[in-house]
Order: structure tokens, then sequence, then C-alpha cells
């Protein structure tokens, strides 16, 4: 045998041990394509009215403004890191938004108030956990407060109503027959987030993070960079989402959106994200989302009350992010 | 926990001679996705015996550790103990049968007391159930002086040095009565003096009759130490017998299935042009006054004792820490490596130490680790183009001779050798025109060390600026045209040529500057 001296090298490895769709037919994102398949034969038995075209339009509507912080989300938490402030973020830039309208400002001005105001918080996130070297679970337990704090002092028991009329189309608006303009909005920037986080450098940079952060910087990514612009990304997404919900409602209340950071976690999670960070997909947060919005709306027609729903997405989490665990330790079980 | 802690006290010594296995593994075999660990392997310790497990990187050496430990599970075999079959399903389930693991990374907790590091999970209890502290104390200073250590059982284990924390480590195994200890390369990063208190070490715990698997790359050691051997190799047992009925190059051929002594690469070094010049460069507590110059062609060695402040000063090269003081030149430029981005710019690269934490990215595939750092090269407008990330990767795992099912394959499924192949392909890929190799041969089999030695060569002659690190005085004479000695964060000395001889290296490297006579 050669001592393996590079020109008397060795064999050529082959690329691929497994094909792309041998590797999705093992996938999760199979297996929650199932789920979300079974749900939606469960709500057709469940209700005669599910299947009526305005009925699924309606139901879309329990996803899209969670999807949309879900995909920036998703990111972060695959590089390693959380945001638990996105519900109050977006409390605070519809309140922004709110404060705005009584000085008079048009729907533009409102868009830019409402983006502007995400962002900010997403700098101010970003700054503490890599300016700082803090750990971003505390830092965003801390601005959750903060933020939603900030809209209570603003708005105490009132509400900022009288939004323009041109405004509602983002939440109200249909851009054909029964679909909506949120629901293209969601399908849009589920392909620019699934393109950002699988075809380009900036998402690789996401994963190798994710993997391993001192790997990463000894291999020359800027993990601080691309840490900071993953903040900054998830507090935009949040005032995006700020603009369609309170455009939908018509008005905001301090306490708009509350409890959503959770169901946003549950839903990368059940979408196959590792909450450890390093893996997960796109399309896999995309259906869970279906997923997630198909059994509210089912629950819904049901008439269940809103607190066994949350006690579901309760449940949901925990039981996502422990069946992999189960799963595995009867397969080590079994070959005992 | 009674009878435990009674064990500890009146364990004597057992008669070792001849006896039975302690432990008999018999046809384990442990396949992983595309890749056969072990095929049928058997392996017999014998009370008051080392048995030295020897074989290359990817041999299957550190799964029958895992095995053994109760964190992989064989798909087929048998594991006996004094004769009764037994499976460890759990690392505990292991830890109570007896079975107890040295690592070279000794996993202990850095936070808790010396004490508490040996009674975890096993802690003398008062009356009420809580933890009796003063007997705590007292059961680990005894085991403490027992193996000859002089550790306060008090302080927190952050405090101590590697080679004390082994000895934490063995004090413990003693502490759950283990009669089966396994010790993976426990030498590794230890400097000869805390070596030879190591194997002063394993003959106490021989002459305790304990059954040790001692795990070695280095063949002094294991002639030194060891009663019996085994060998693996591609996860086949290939031999095994008396350490008194086998020669060093028997040993070897057995290991590599052919013959290879111990040769460094013939080189011619041909000189070119300076590359790197290095001025005044100084840190505030790690090194100071580091200055150099590096031509094209050239194989820099820098010597040293562990903590001479080689790897620091590499690292703020490579822009991993900021040094106080300073400048670079690249080609008579003066370059700013603020990053290591910014030194991959330059063309600076660094082969890290810690191939686990630093180099490799586990949890990817093979192809995404080579062209990490090329990713501007391969990809279009910051759009991946992962056919270009296969070509790269293809061409340059080839070049390194790279042992693996597929470039897809996740590169923490490789061995060692196999993963600092990886790494050194990952920087070739970015064509620098400095690299810094830490320790490259570290914790890797013989193959595989002539093979990352041949390749330094070849990478010379093509003109590149080798800088390597190493603490191996074979190493560092075979493979250098120069050689730097640190010491205490300063040059102590720079030898070529004639001079370049071991004596003068370890005389440099210890600050013993006067030849009494």
């Amino acid at each position: 045998m050669s001592l393996a001296s590079p020109d008397l090298a060795g064999r050529q490895l082959p690329d691929r041990l497994k094909t792309p769709l041998q590797r999705f037919l093992v996938s999760w994102e199979l297996l929650l394509l199932g789920v979300a398949v079974a749900v939606f034969v469960l709500n057709s038995f469940a209700s005669p009215y599910f299947l009526d075209p305005w009925n699924l339009s309606d139901a879309t509507f329990n996803f899209t403004e969670k999807a949309m912080i879900a995909f920036a989300m998703a990111l972060l938490i695959i590089s390693g890191e959380i945001d638990l402030s996105v519900a109050s973020i977006l409390a605070l830039a519809s309140t922004a938004m709110g404060f705005a309208v009584q000085l008079g400002a048009d729907t533009p001005v409102l868009v830019l108030t409402g983006l502007a105001v995400g962002l900010a918080c997403g700098a101010f996130n970003g700054l503490l956990v890599t300016g700082f070297g803090l750990p971003s679970i505390v830092v965003t337990i801390g601005t959750m407060s903060l933020f939603r704090g900030i809209s209570y002092i603003v708005l105490g028991d009132k509400a900022y109503t009288g939004y323009p009329s041109d405004f509602a189309f983002f939440g109200q608006g249909y851009v054909w027959w029964v679909i909506s303009f949120e629901f293209v909005l969601f399908a849009l920037l589920a392909v620019v987030f699934a393109v950002l986080l699988h075809r380009t450098n900036f998402g690789r940079a996401v994963y190798v993070i994710g993997n391993n952060p001192v790997g990463a910087l000894f291999s020359g990514i800027r993990v601080p960079n691309v840490k900071f612009a993953l903040f900054l990304l998830t507090g935009l997404m949040s005032g995006v989402a700020a603009i369609c919900l309170t455009s939908r409602l018509g008005a905001t209340r301090p306490s708009i959106a509350f409890g959503w950071e959770l169901e946003v976690v549950t839903m990368v999670v059940l979408g196959g994200v590792s909450i450890l960070g390093g893996s997960g997909t796109i399309p896999g947060v995309v259906i869970a989302a279906f997923v997630m919005g198909m059994v509210t709306f089912g629950f819904g027609l049901l008439n269940v009350p809103g607190i066994v729903m949350s006690i579901f997405i309760g449940l949901l989490l925990i039981a996502v992010i422990a069946l992999p665990r189960i799963a595995r330790r009867l397969l080590a079980g079994r070959k005992d | 926990m009674v009878m435990l802690a009674k064990g500890i006290e009146d364990a004597s010594p057992q008669s070792g001679e001849g006896s039975a296995p302690v432990l008999s593994l018999t046809g384990i075999s442990k396949s992983f996705p595309g890749v056969k660990a072990l095929s049928g392997v058997a392996l017999d310790l014998y009370p008051g015996q080392v048995t030295a497990l020897v074989g290359e990187n990817g041999a299957g050496k550190s799964t029958i550790v895992k095995i053994l430990t109760g964190i992989y599970q064989p798909d087929d075999g048998q594991i006996r103990i004094n004769g009764e079959p037994m499976s460890f399903p759990t690392a505990q389930d292991a830890g109570s049968a007896g079975v107890t693991a040295i690592h070279q990374e000794t996993v202990l907790f850095d936070d808790l007391s010396v004490a508490e590091n040996i009674f975890i999970g096993h802690a003398p209890k008062t009356r009420f159930g809580l933890i009796d502290r003063k007997e705590m104390t007292r059961k680990a200073k005894a085991l403490l002086e027992r193996i000859g250590a002089q550790i306060d059982p008090g302080v927190p284990l952050r405090d101590l040095g590697i080679a004390n924390k082994h000895l934490v480590a063995i004090a413990r195994a003693l502490s759950i009565d283990a009669r089966i200890v396994i010790m993976d390369e426990p030498t590794a990063s230890l400097s000869h003096k805390e070596i030879e208190e190591t194997y002063e070490l394993v003959e106490r715990l021989k002459a305790d009759g304990k059954a040790i698997l001692f795990i070695s790359h280095k063949f002094d050691e294991i002639f030194r130490i060891a009663d019996r051997y085994t060998v693996f190799r591609d996860g086949e047992m290939v031999g095994a017998g008396k350490i008194a009925e086998v020669g060093e190059r028997e040993l070897v051929k057995l290991m590599v299935g052919r013959s290879v002594d111990q040769v460094f690469p013939k080189r011619t070094p041909q000189l070119g042009e300076e590359v790197l010049k290095v001025v005044g460069y100084a840190h505030p507590t790690e090194f100071e006054d580091i200055g150099f110059t590096l031509r094209a062609g050239e194989i820099l060695g820098f010597y040293g004792l562990v903590g001479a402040g080689r790897s620091e000063f590499m690292q703020a090269l490579f822009g991993i820490t900021k040094p106080s003081k300073g400048a670079i030149r690249i080609d008579g430029k003066v370059a700013v490596t603020r990053t290591p981005n910014e030194a991959i710019g330059h063309g600076i690269v660094y082969v890290p130490e810690d191939r686990g934490k630093q180099g490799v990215i586990k949890g990817l595939p093979i192809f995404q680790n080579v062209s990490l750092p090329s990713l501007k090269q391969t990809s279009r407008n910051g759009f991946l183009r992962l056919a270009e990330e296969f070509t790269l990767a293809r061409d340059y795992t080839q070049r390194l001779d790279l042992r693996a099912a597929a470039l897809d394959q996740d590169i923490g499924e490789l061995s060692g050798g196999n993963q600092q192949k990886v790494v050194i392909a990952k920087w070739l890929a970015t064509k620098p025109r400095v690299i810094i190799l830490d320790e490259p041969t570290k914790g890797i089999d013989i193959g595989s060390k002539a093979a990352v030695h041949e390749f330094m060569a070849e990478l010379a002659a093509g003109g590149l600026a080798v800088i390597m690190v190493s603490s191996e005085i074979p190493e560092i004479l075979g493979m250098s045209d120069r050689v730097i000695v640190m010491r205490e964060g300063r040059i102590a000395a720079e030898y070529e040529g004639a001079d370049l001889t071991p004596e003068h290296l370890v005389r440099a490297a210890a600050g013993i500057t006067e030849v009494r006579t």
C-alpha cells in the first residue's frame, strides 16, 4: 500500500451514499406531511363546513402571521440562539403604528414605522447577545417584558383604532378569489427563506454556527455578524407580522399577540428544527404551520374552548421535543 | 454503598498470574451507516495485567471502548465478566459491573471540588440522607494518598493541571471499586515527568489486581508497561499475545499490515522568497516579542513544552486572539489579521490542535467541511453551487487519500486521522501562502502520520511556507528545516543544520543554558 503521497493518491470518493429521494423517504418532513393530510381528512369529517373554500381561506389566517415570524425564528434556532421577545416586538411595533395614526400618519408611513420598530428591537437583542456575549434566552426573556411593558405604559387599558381604510388591505385584502394577501405574502416569504437557508452562503453559515460555533470562527466565518443579522431578521419579520395582524384586527391593544412566542417556537420545533441548533429545514416549518393552523381551525369548528387549545400547544411542544429521543431509546433497546 | 466503601479500604492485591480473564469479549461486531467498525473481534483482560490495545486510527479501538462503557451496543457478540454473560445497555450498567474509563479528555466537572468529583453518584450519606462532607473529604484524602497524589480534596477541579485531573479520575475509579480500568491514551498531553507518574500509577493499579486496558500510540510506553497486547486492524482482531514474546517491528507490521519504519520523507528544501515576516508580536499574558521570517518552501518547526505559548501565538497570527503589539508582513507588504477571515484573505491558514472543537464541523458532511473556507470561490453572488463544492471536495480528498464511504457522510463518523485529512484539505483548497499546522499528528495512527508528513513535504516542495508546532522531538527533527524553541512565551533559541539536535531542543525548552562539566 502506498503511503498516500498526493501524486500516488487514492480513490475518488462517490458524492452521495443516498439520493435526495432516499433521504426524503426517511425524513421528518414526510412524516409531518402525513400528519397534515390526516388532520385535513379528520377536519373534513368533523365538520361539513370545513371543505368550503372560504372556510379554508379563513383557516390560513390561523398560521400565516405566526409562520412569517417562525421562518426567521427557524434560522435563529438552527444557529443555536433563540428570540422569545418576538410577540412583544410585535406588540411594540403595533403600538408605534397606532401612535403614528394619532399623529395623522398615512399607510406608507405606518408600514415603515412597523418595520423600523421591528428592526430596532431586533438590533437591540442582537447587540446584547453578540456585543456583550450574553445568552440569548436570558436577553430575550428580559426584552419580552421590556417591549410589551412599553406598550402597556403607552396604552394602559385603552386601544388605538382609526387606522386608514387602505391599511386594512394587508390583513383583510384578497389578491384573487379566496387567496388572501397574507397567504400570498406567507408563500412568498416561505420561498425567500427556503432559498436563503438552503441555497446561499449565509444559510450555510447558519448551519455551521449551529453545529460548532468555535469551529465556525476557526474557519473564517464572522460568527457575531451572522448572529446579529439573524436577530435583525427576526425583528423585521415580527414587524411584518405586526403590520398584518394590526391591519386584520383594525386595532391595537397592549395584549396583542400575547403568548405567540411559544406558538412560534412550537411551530419551528414541530417543523423538525432541533432545539439544540444545527439542523432543520424551511419546508418542515411550512408544513408545521399548516398542521398547527388546521388543528386550531378544527378545534374552532368543534367549539373547543381556547384554554384547551393552549394545553394542546403545550403538550405538542413537549411531545415534539421528546419524540425523537424516545424513538432513539426504543431503537437502541431493540438492538440490545 | 457501605459495602463498596469497605471494599476500598481492604482491597487486597489478588494474585494475577496466569489466571482466567476477568473480562472476555468474543465475536463483537458493530456497524455504522456505510462503515463496518468492528467485525467479530475478541479481547481478553486479565486481573493484575496491562493489556495494550494497538491499532491505527479507524481500526475500531474507540468503538470497543464505547461498547465496554455502555455507550454503544454491539450488533453481535458476547461480553463476559468472570465467565458470566453481561450486557451494558447504559453507562451506569457498565459502571456497576466494575468497568471504568479514563479518557484522553477526562470527563470530570470543573466547578466541583476534587472530593465531589471522586464521589459523584455514590457520596457517603449522613443519617438524614444528606451528603456527609466530612466523611467524603476523609475518604477522598485516603484514596488520593493511596495513589500517591498530593492533591487537596477541597480545591475545585478547575485549579488542577491535566495530569492531576487524571489522578482524580483514577481515584474515582478506585472509589467505585472498578475491576476493569480502561485508559485511553492517558499520556497524550502530559509532560515527561507527568508521564512517569502515570506509569507508576499503572503499576499500583496492577498491584491492586485491576485488569487494565491501555490504549496508546506510543510504542516505547507499550513495551514499558504492558504485559499483553491485542492488535486491531480495520475492525478486525489480527493478533494478541504476551508483550515479552513480540518485537516492535512485528507489532507495527501487525498494525498496519505492512512494514513501516518511522521514517520521514527525504527532502531537499528549495527555499524561495521571504513570504512571512513577524516583528515584535506580543500578548498581555501569553507571549512576548516574537519575531522571525519564513521563506517559501521552508518548514519551520516550533518546539517547546506544553504551555510555552506556541498555540496562543499561532492563534494570534490567525486572528483568533488579538496581539497587543507587533506587525506581520506578507510578501513584504504589511498585513493585518484581526479576524480569521482577514488572515485567510492574506493566505495564512491554521490547522488547529483541538481537531474536534476547532477543526471539523461535526454534524455536517465531508464536502461541506472541505468547501467551508472556499465558499466565496464555489458560490456565485452568494448563492451556493453544490456541483462546484463536490468537485472541490472530490479533488482535495483524493489528493489526501481520504478513507470514507462518500462525500456526504457526516465528518463526525470518520476516524481522527481521516478528520485531520479533511481539515488539511479544506485549507489547501483556499490556496494559502502560509500553512500553520498545530500538532498535526497528535493522536493519529502511524499510517496517517506518515501520510501527513509526506504531504507536508509535498506542500513545501510546491512552494508553500509551512509552520509546524510539535511537541514530538522525532517529528520536529525529521520534518523541520529550522526550529524555533519557545519557552514561557518567548523565543528561547533557534537552530538549524548541525545545531539541530535533540539535546539542544530539550535544553532550550527547559531553560538550561550552560553545559556544566
